[in-house]
């Protein structure tokens, strides 16, 4: 492992009911984050590439850490998102290096597709940062039943130095998602958007 | 009394490798169960309310339960605490009832565990964090699993609402080196030492 990790940690929500209305089957979202030591902090570096690389390795091992505590095969998970906080020694750019250049393809291969951009957020923040993971479906982004976020923090971590890496997995959409769009059975998954 | 209405459950799992110091071979883990429920008093006084302690039993196990899996099994659990957030249209003492349902559970599925289990609760709005308290599950006085676990979410509780919350943790702090009553060296006894 390229990536120092300090911490890891896991999110499972089930919503059972919205406003009194049963879900059932439960909605479930799943996230799994990562603390890991920024090697960049303090100083500007012009070439990224150690943290594109530590991107490929989180890429997999947090999408499985998603994937098993929501129980399911890769294959079933149905819509997904990522999101970096940079502590403040560090560059947003150091959040793009993670996100954007090779942590995609381990992320499909654990799903076994994944035709959709992986939607995704960045910030810079300070410990207990909150972090909003935007979520589409895996297949197709237009699916508007899909269109979610899920919010996750860690009281100790960013520190200064270090980067928080998330990685959300869902098995349904929106609990009582009503208000129409293209569907999950309508998706043609060609082109990754319907 | 009424039924247990779940609208949400929440577990999360840490484990920490280092906070700093040496990379332990043993990671630390910190597991939480959340659920969000109604609460069936909410917006009036009502004075009697111990029936619901009974009503939150099964829902105390089922939490329980699924919080030892996601750490393994009941052995590997060490350490424990619970928490409640009520919704702002119920009282402090709503959240009460969790300290016989959430607790008894524990110690039923761990074995039982002679240590009392360590508490705290608070009314709050949706988002209210609560920084749950550990301690050893059969001596509360073993120094190095003091701990806490901060927990919350993010839209819970509702005012007609509660969030019950239940700890477990799988050994000491990453680095505890402050002396004190050794795990090794617990009696049994009284559930202090």
């Amino acid at each position: 492992m390229k990536a120092r990790i300090r911490k890891l940690a896991t999110f499972l929500e089930e919503t059972r009911q919205e406003m009194g209305m049963p879900i059932d089957p439960p909605t479930r979202r799943a996230a799994a984050v990562a603390v890991i030591e920024n090697p960049y902090a303090g100083k500007y570096v012009e070439d990224l590439s150690e943290l594109m690389a530590i991107g490929e390795e989180l890429g997999e091992l947090l999408t499985q850490r998603a994937v098993a505590v929501l129980g399911i095969s890769g294959p079933r998970a149905e819509s997904y998102g990522k999101a970096a906080a940079v502590g403040e020694n560090g560059e947003i750019e150091h959040a793009a290096a993670i996100l954007h250049p090779k942590l995609g393809t381990p992320v499909r291969k654990v799903l076994g597709k994944g035709a959709a951009l992986i939607p995704s957020s960045k910030k810079r923040g300070a410990m207990g940062v909150v972090l909003d993971i935007p979520l589409g479906h895996k297949d197709a982004a237009y699916v508007r039943s899909h269109f979610d976020g899920m919010e996750v923090r860690i009281n100790d971590a960013p520190r200064a130095n270090e980067i928080m890496v998330a990685i959300a997995v869902t098995d349904s959409g929106r609990p009582l998602a009503r208000v129409g769009g293209l569907t999950k059975d309508q998706i043609k998954g060609e082109d990754g958007l319907r | 009394m009424p039924e247990v209405q779940v609208r949400k459950k929440l577990t999360i799992v840490e484990e920490v490798f280092h906070e700093g110091g040496p990379v332990s071979g043993q990671p630390l883990r910190r597991g939480a169960s959340l659920a969000v429920i109604h609460n069936p008093f909410a917006g009036r006084y009502v004075e009697d309310i111990v029936g619901f302690m009974d009503d939150l039993k099964p829902l105390g196990l089922e939490m329980a339960r699924s919080l030892i899996a996601a750490l393994g099994d009941a052995n590997a659990v060490e350490g424990f605490g619970k928490g409640a957030i009520v919704g702002s249209s119920g009282e402090l003492e709503h959240g009460a009832l969790w300290h016989v349902p959430g607790g008894y559970a524990m110690r039923q599925l761990l074995g039982d565990a002679k240590a009392i289990v360590s508490s705290t609760k608070k009314v709050g709005g949706p988002g209210t964090r609560l920084d749950l308290p550990v301690t050893h599950i059969n001596a509360s006085y073993v120094r190095s699993h003091f701990d806490a676990m901060e927990v919350g979410v993010t839209d819970a509780p509702r005012a007609d609402e509660i969030v019950l919350a239940l700890v477990m943790t799988t050994g000491p702090r990453i680095h505890a080196r402050v002396g004190g009553l050794k795990a090794s060296e617990i009696k049994g006894e009284d559930g202090l030492r």
